[in-house]
């Protein structure tokens, strides 16, 4: 790891605009995915374009958006934006789909209750809906957050500076061990936001483990979102001791997306 | 406006449409590259889910190992080995492949792993063997979701392989990465334009696959509040 | 798809947050994400100094995004700070387009360039070839786009046909001329821009007669793998840069080009009209007199491989080999 020591500016350099990179598209994915996915789930028409749509742009290789978007914003082809925008429109594609599941699981007595304690709508968006919703949102963001920060690199191959240009620039100079610190770094920068998403999830759902439901009960409600949309949350981990009917979640990612598409299909 | 009339003139383009570098020849190396990523994914990441499914035994080193795989950036890793082994067809295809296991691994493994322990206990009672509990009973139920999983994977190794044309395979990627070192953003865009439309085919194919052979008393239970 | 009804979360929801502290954890949350990608963003514009107006003394160097660029903009910041010049540098701004953009717009004051392919990239249409040629023509062409540039070095780092010295036996070839009888039982290898290039695959055909059997496309600017396609013999002839160092330490054979199917590719510093102070344009033409072709060579060598030293060290070494003793 000679190298390494050597090029600690550079990499600290990349490593910051990687995580520009990665996480401004998650911030403004999300500001725009949850106002979506609340309009899907009160105009149910509007739930198969979201959804459909949402799968369709996963299709799209990152790299194709890349180049793309250029044409369309006007940006410069090297230009951060089209990154940014693209890596966004992955982010909307995959929470506008878990936070329509989250909003459509959502109790109606719960909603009729806060109703009646005199809720209005906004304030039962922010102080019951959202919250309850949590969950399933931070297990999205963390899906989201992880496949933005491997697309990110992707990015080096147009010229577009990240951990991706210590791959690029390794490979012409055919230092390995450059490659290596790149790879280490991008998982490391992955392990690490995905941990404090989880953190930030495990303290706003506080209020969940207090609760002085029956392991059963609690089961009962969780095993059909569960056994569908497996691994999109994995508070079985703590939340549910009997868990070995509900799926070990497989935390976020494509099985997430996966068992998501096969409901969908179901559906 | 002018750049898209030109991609689809390069589309149209009969002289694009033949030879070592036409369209068909370059799809077809893009699917060639594909289905052998595919494969060799397969052969690991299904047995090993169905088993830590089946013996429940070892999840969360499923978890943690797809959690792992997921963050590896394939760039890299395309580099990497290629840096290490050297050019040729194999380094490519191996970073794609640790691209396509996690969501084949998981998919099976969940699939397999949420499987009512009272049908499985109730297929054991009827004399069952271990094998046959997997093959007749858990396997066909938990299938949509391990198809999910394999149809999730081989959309993300169509799209990602438009990127081994960086070292020196071809594919439909080729155009783009060809039409980037000149600046032909015509040329780029019809890359981009093939390989969405691929990926939808294959998307649109797979889903029907993951209908067909949903049991139709699953697709019932499906139905259950 | 019914929701299941949870029987947990009836009772829960006196116990959610309020509303107030809900949009207080969002805003942290927001405000955590954001700021800690904010402080060290490399690709923030620092352009305010040299754009409005060149009063700033901070010249701002940047470089293309390959390691040569990066070394002889490292060399430019030294001799500039040996000069007395307050340097800031930017490397690895991306490919020609970004960062003559840079320039235009100030974010970056001066850039290493080559002259042929500035001058092409300047004006298509550009038929020039020899050095001479190509400094008559470059500034009038860069001159509509508010561009200028410094003398050129000796320096130069040119696409080249490369063999191994086995192939250049085998066919008696010491330049492209005597590839036109074989060129049909060859493979070549090369940047993919080489297939459509004016001196690409057209320009051999058209010069020198010759069509290879296939090309291949290797996307490392004629870097190890390249060279690996051609010392496997999975290619026997590759464009390859002038300047890499395995034409020396693999005894490559390079081609002479006698039709100068390969035009002349000076190194020199590419900046705009007046940005910058005339000490730094004096240094910069004083340093450009001393550059030579085997120094980019065993720089490069010293930047990649088993050396693998950053371009900033590779530089400082140069530096202080030629007397430029205030450069760090």
């Amino acid at each position: 790891m000679n190298w390494l020591s050597n090029n600690w500016s550079t990499v600290l350099d990349l490593a910051g605009a990687h995580l520009i990179q990665s996480i401004v598209p998650v911030v403004v994915g999300l500001l725009i995915s949850v106002p979506l996915a609340r309009l899907a789930t009160s105009r149910r028409w509007l739930r198969p374009v979201f959804v459909t749509g949402s799968s369709l742009l996963y299709t799209i290789p990152s790299l194709t958006l890349f180049v793309v978007l250029p044409l369309i914003l006007g940006t410069g082809i090297t230009s951060v934006v089209n990154v940014i925008v693209a890596l966004t429109l992955y982010v909307i594609a995959i929470l506008v789909r878990s936070c329509v599941d989250a909003f459509e699981s959502l109790d109606r007595d719960v909603l009729q209750a806060a109703t009646a304690l005199g809720y209005k709508p906004v304030r039962r968006l922010f102080g019951v809906e959202l919250p309850l919703a949590v969950p399933v949102m931070i297990a999205g963001l963390r899906v989201a957050t992880v496949s933005n920060i491997s697309m990110v690199s992707v990015g080096a191959v147009i010229g577009i500076q990240s951990l991706g240009t210590l791959f690029t620039d390794g490979l012409r100079r055919s230092i390995v061990s450059e490659i290596v610190v790149g790879i280490v770094a991008t998982v490391l920068i992955a392990i690490v936001l995905d941990q404090l998403l989880r953190l930030l999830g495990h303290v706003l759902t506080r209020w969940q483990r207090t609760g002085t439901t029956t392991a059963r009960e609690r089961r009962r409600a969780g095993a059909a979102r569960h056994a569908s949309a497996s691994g999109r949350d994995d508070r079985t981990g703590g939340g549910d001791p009997e868990g070995r009917d509900s799926v070990a979640g497989a935390p976020g990612g494509a099985g997430a997306v996966a068992a998501v598409e096969a409901r969908g299909d179901r559906a | 406006m002018n750049l898209f009339s030109e991609a689809a003139q390069f589309l149209t383009d009969p002289a694009n449409w033949s030879g070592a570098t036409g369209i068909p020849q370059r799809l077809l190396e893009h699917v060639g590259y594909s289905v052998l990523t595919m494969g060799i994914a397969l052969a690991i990441a299904v047995p090993l889910g169905l088993w830590v499914g089946h013996t429940r035994r070892g999840g969360g080193m499923i978890v943690g190992l797809a959690g792992a795989l997921r963050s590896l950036p394939t760039l890299g890793l395309l580099t990497l080995f290629t840096l290490l082994m050297g050019l040729g067809l194999m380094p490519p295809i191996l970073a794609l492949v640790l691209l396509a296991i996690p969501p084949i691994l998981s998919g099976t493994y969940s699939g397999v792993a949420a499987v009512s322990p009272a049908l499985v206990d109730a297929a054991r009672s009827m004399g069952m063997t271990e094998g046959q509990v997997l093959t007749r009973v858990e396997i066909p139920v938990a299938l949509p979701v391990i198809l999910g999983g394999i149809r999730n994977a081989a959309l993300q190794v169509l799209a990602t392989v438009t990127i081994v044309a960086y070292i020196n395979l071809g594919g439909l990627g080729r155009y783009l990465i060809d039409g980037l070192a000149v600046r032909d953003y015509a040329r780029m865009l019809a890359s981009v334009v093939l390989v969405a439309v691929l990926a939808l085919a294959a998307d649109a194919v797979l889903a029907l696959v993951q209908r067909l052979v949903t049991s139709p008393g699953l697709r019932l239970a499906g139905d259950r509040p | 798809m019914t929701p299941s009804p949870s029987t947990q979360r009836t009772r829960v929801a006196h116990r959610v947050l309020r509303p107030a502290a809900w949009a207080a954890v969002t805003a942290t949350a927001v405000f955590a994400l954001t700021a800690c990608g904010g402080g060290s963003d490399p690709l923030a514009e620092n352009s305010g100094d040299a754009a409005s107006g060149g009063s700033s003394d901070a010249v701002t160097v940047g470089s293309a995004d390959f390691p040569e660029s990066q070394v002889i903009a490292e060399l430019y910041a030294g001799v500039l700070r040996d000069a007395g010049v307050t340097v800031e540098t930017k490397p690895g701004i991306g490919a020609r387009e970004a960062y003559v953009g840079a320039v235009k717009d100030g974010s970056v004051d001066v850039v290493p360039d080559y002259s042929g392919n500035l001058l092409l990239f300047a004006d298509k249409d550009a038929t020039a070839a020899s050095a001479e040629d190509i400094m008559k023509a470059l500034p009038s062409a860069l001159e509509g786009q508010q561009l200028s540039v410094l003398d050129p070095s000796r320096a130069e780092n040119k696409d080249a046909l490369v063999v191994t010295q086995a192939t250049a036996e085998k066919y008696g070839l010491t330049s492209i001329e005597d590839l036109s009888s074989v060129c049909g039982d060859l493979v070549m290898a090369g940047p993919p821009e080489f297939q459509e290039r004016a001196y690409g695959v057209d320009g051999l055909k058209q010069k020198y007669d010759c069509s290879f059997k296939s090309f291949q496309p290797i996307n490392d600017g004629g870097g190890p793998l390249t060279v690996q396609a051609l010392t496997q013999d999975d290619a026997q002839v590759a464009d390859i840069f002038t300047t890499t160092p395995a034409i020396q330490d693999q005894h490559l054979t390079v081609l002479e080009d006698p039709k100068n199917n390969f035009i002349a590719q000076q190194v020199l510093p590419l900046t705009a009209p007046d940005r910058l102070p005339q000490n730094a344009v004096d240094a910069l033409n004083e340093f450009s007199t001393k550059l030579t072709t085997q120094d980019l060579i065993d720089l490069n060598r010293k930047v990649s491989g088993d050396q693998q030293q950053n371009p900033a060290d590779a530089a400082k070494q140069w530096l202080s080999d030629h007397g430029y003793e205030k450069a760090s």
